[in-house]
């Protein structure tokens, strides 16, 4: 997918002239916020959750080399392959010459944010063979050709009329006359047509939401049990992950999952968690002859030991982006690439570069609203800093707004200049404006006043009434003093 | 007199936007600290807690305008700042951004300890619960980010204005949402910063108040500015103006009666 976050103000203006997305933004992300509030408040060690998740975390980014290759250890014992993929090219080779080694045709997919990081669809349908997302949400947004807005609700930016003239569109083996007025009807349909490419997929890839070390197990969770049917009916399981997703053990993937599922969409579980622990054994009903483990870096062991550290806790759950005013503003699509609202403006930049992805750290209020509810307390605002400092050290900012900030620094640090300049500046807006009380156009301020007044300043600055104050009062205590 | 204590010296870190905005706030916030027996200093070399440079990236201005901040104002009982986001910027930030440098870590931390936004020190420190004021109207509280987020100021407001006479206070929906300010943010994205705004006022107008509180005047500038351009009676003021009684200056974008300001 070729990004387009370098255009993020234009995206954004889109987005919000976009009426039929502002309708649907102004209902979607409140629901998201209800129920985790609702899931949170119902768990009283809630809070003592997130601060093991983010000690589990940490722990396991401190010793990532031991657990992957623990994992490792464990997958190839119980007859799987792991595949170490440095970037998102390795990783489209690993999973494409493993499509080619069984001669598959059909790939089905479970959601995963990952097949979208190294855009494995298209490659695949380049080379000749039929990638079907299986998520309803993925399936939907697949049909329509378009990006995910969301990490967990790929088709968040779609109404319900939106997806029913996507599948009258797609589905022309069905009778034209066909009622889909209700999201039961469009679920069923989608299942019923779903189903007969279960049966014909040669490889089933999914991601994972979880690695477990001590048992070399991968975790997925979902909502649809389209993953059990993509991972068990073919002959080969492919499971796409990045090297962060590892913890040491079952008790620690309970925690991530406990986390996960209220965070995300406030259940207490996920209506399906399955472990997938190797092929299918001597004796096994059901299960995939050959099973993969796709391990992919693609930039994130570079975090380490850095500033962005922290970011490689996150377990993907979308609470950032669901509490984020600025995504409730323009949608997913408006980041231009895989990951949009507060994690995608601290991941996007580590993945693109900042010079593609500059605007995204940029384009927040730092209201820390993400900060407040990421279950694994990542400091997500901190770290948008962080890149606006990458910016500033390798001079990316707009001029105009360097100069202004640089000539302001220079005067802040100089008091008696400060306020002498403050004091003129102060007195002649203040007599331009006290008769309406505002402006509703100020040279050099279009940006303000293009959408709201600029409302005058009272004509004087406090330092200096108080200094005249301070003046009055010396006197009349000198003078009372004498008497 | 039975307190025998002498009273809190305090030093007001003014903040940029009330020295050149609107002096009414200091000196509603000087009338709150003198009327629960502080003496209140203002020093006269203090300019800005650095903040802006800070989230524009600039690390080696924000540092210098922290030390200078923290030399301004050593030797005070306590340091008392009329918003929540330039007191946060004192507390929370100053001690990481000075971590590293052994001869200004301690005495950021010394500060950031001393420092608190004015509303909750007022509650929390002073133990006040009641100013005193009247104000007749119905008023309505939007929580700024900073205060809120960073600081834990939510209650405090809420119980000192449930003690002024004549106040009725209408709870605004997604009080806890940012209005679009964000510093630089509402010009730098200004259809975005409009998208929240938009949505902030008609929330604001929704609770049939007549008047609009909070504890910044960044986001009350950027508020008060749209209510304005919408053509909006509503009434936008700085918390501490109503707490104080000090309710003389007209509202925040009102023109302002003849004669000096």
């Amino acid at each position: 997918m070729q990004p387009t976050t370098h255009a993020f103000p234009e995206n954004a203006r889109k987005a919000l002239s976009d009426e039929r997305l502002q309708k649907v933004l102004a209902i979607a992300p409140a629901g998201f916020v209800n129920r985790r509030k609702q899931a949170a408040d119902r768990l009283p060690e809630f809070e003592a959750l997130r601060d093991q998740g983010r000690d589990l975390k940490n722990h396991v980014l401190a010793n990532l080399d031991t657990y992957l290759e623990a994992f490792e250890s464990k997958v190839t014992g119980q007859g799987g392959h792991v595949h170490w993929c440095r970037t998102d090219q390795e990783a489209r080779d690993a999973i494409l010459g493993i499509c080619r080694k069984v001669d598959a045709k059909t790939v089905t997919k479970g959601k995963s944010m990952i097949s979208e990081e190294i855009g494995i669809n298209d490659y695949l349908e380049a080379n000749g063979l039929t990638p079907i997302e299986t998520d309803l949400g993925e399936y939907i947004i697949q049909l329509r050709r378009e990006p995910p807005s969301h990490i967990i609700a790929p088709a968040f930016h779609l109404s319900k009329k939106d997806v029913e003239g996507t599948f009258r569109q797609a589905h022309t083996d069905l009778p034209a006359d066909r009622v889909l007025d209700e999201p039961k009807v469009l679920i069923a349909e989608a299942r019923q047509v779903l189903r007969r490419k279960f049966q014909q997929a040669d490889v089933g890839i999914t991601g994972a939401n979880i690695m477990v070390a001590e048992t070399g197990s991968t975790v997925i969770v979902t909502n649809e049990g389209n993953g059990d049917l993509t991972q068990i009916l073919p002959r080969v399981h492919v499971v796409i992950a990045t090297i962060d997703k590892v913890v040491p053990t079952l008790e620690d993937a309970a925690l991530v999952l406990r986390l996960l599922a209220r965070s995300a969409t406030g259940q207490e579980a996920s209506a399906y968690t399955t472990f997938s622990t190797g092929p299918r054994r001597p004796g096994d009903l059901d299960g995939p002859e050959e099973f993969h483990v796709v391990l992919l870096d693609n930039g994130r062991s570079a975090l380490l030991g850095t500033e962005f550290q922290e970011v490689l806790r996150c377990i993907r759950c979308g609470a950032c982006m669901n509490h984020c005013p600025v995504y409730g503003s323009v949608g997913g699509h408006a980041y231009g690439w895989v990951y949009p609202g507060p994690i995608g403006s601290v991941m996007q930049p580590a993945l693109l570069g900042v010079k593609e992805a500059g605007h995204l750290p940029n384009a927040s209020t730092f209201c820390g609203r993400c900060e407040a509810v990421c279950p694994m307390r990542i400091p997500l605002p901190k770290m948008m800093r962080h890149w606006r400092e990458k910016e500033f050290e390798q001079n990316l900012q707009p001029a105009a707004m360097r100069r202004g900030l640089a000539l302001w620094g220079w005067f802040a640090r100089r008091p008696a200049l400060y306020h002498a300049a403050a004091r003129m500046a102060v007195r002649a807006l203040g007599a331009l404006g006290r008769g309406k009380g505002r402006f509703a156009s100020l040279p050099l301020a279009q940006g303000w006043t293009q959408h709201r007044d600029m409302p005058a300043p009272e004509g004087r600055t406090f330092q200096q009434m108080w200094a005249e104050k301070q003046t009055v009062e010396k006197t009349l205590a000198d003078k009372k003093g004498k008497r | 007199m039975t307190d025998t204590r002498p009273a809190p010296r305090v030093g007001l870190f003014v903040t940029c936007l009330v020295d050149l905005y609107r002096p009414t706030v200091g000196f509603a916030a000087v009338k709150l600290l003198e009327d629960a027996g502080c003496t209140v200093e203002v020093p006269a070399s203090q300019t800005c807690c650095g903040q802006p440079a800070f989230n524009a990236g600039d690390r080696a201005t924000a540092r210098d305008l922290a030390r200078s901040t923290i030399a301004a104002f050593e030797g005070f009982d306590h340091v008392v700042v009329p918003s929540g986001s330039c007191a946060g910027q004192i507390r929370k930030h100053y001690p990481e951004l000075l971590a590293d440098d052994p001869a200004w870590a301690a005495r950021a931390r010394h500060l950031s300890a001393r420092t608190h936004e004015l509303v909750s020190f007022l509650t929390d420190v002073l133990g006040v619960t009641d100013t005193g004021a009247q104000y007749g109207g119905t008023v309505t509280y939007h929580d700024s980010c900073s205060g809120l987020r960073e600081l834990g100021v939510k209650e405090q407001p809420r119980r000192l204005l449930a003690k002024v006479e004549g106040l009725t206070l209408n709870e605004l929906p997604g009080a806890e949402v940012c209005c679009g300010f964000g510093g630089t943010f509402c010009v730098k994205y200004p259809d975005i910063s409009n998208r929240m705004v938009e949505a902030k006022t008609a929330d604001v107008k929704g609770t049939g108040a007549d008047t609009l509180l909070a504890g910044d005047m960044g986001c009350l500038l950027n508020m008060a500015g749209k209510l304005k351009r919408e053509g909006s009676a509503v009434r936008v003021r700085h918390v501490a103006e109503v707490l104080a009684g000090v309710t003389d200056t007209p509202p925040i974008g009102e023109p302002m009666k003849s004669g000096r300001a």
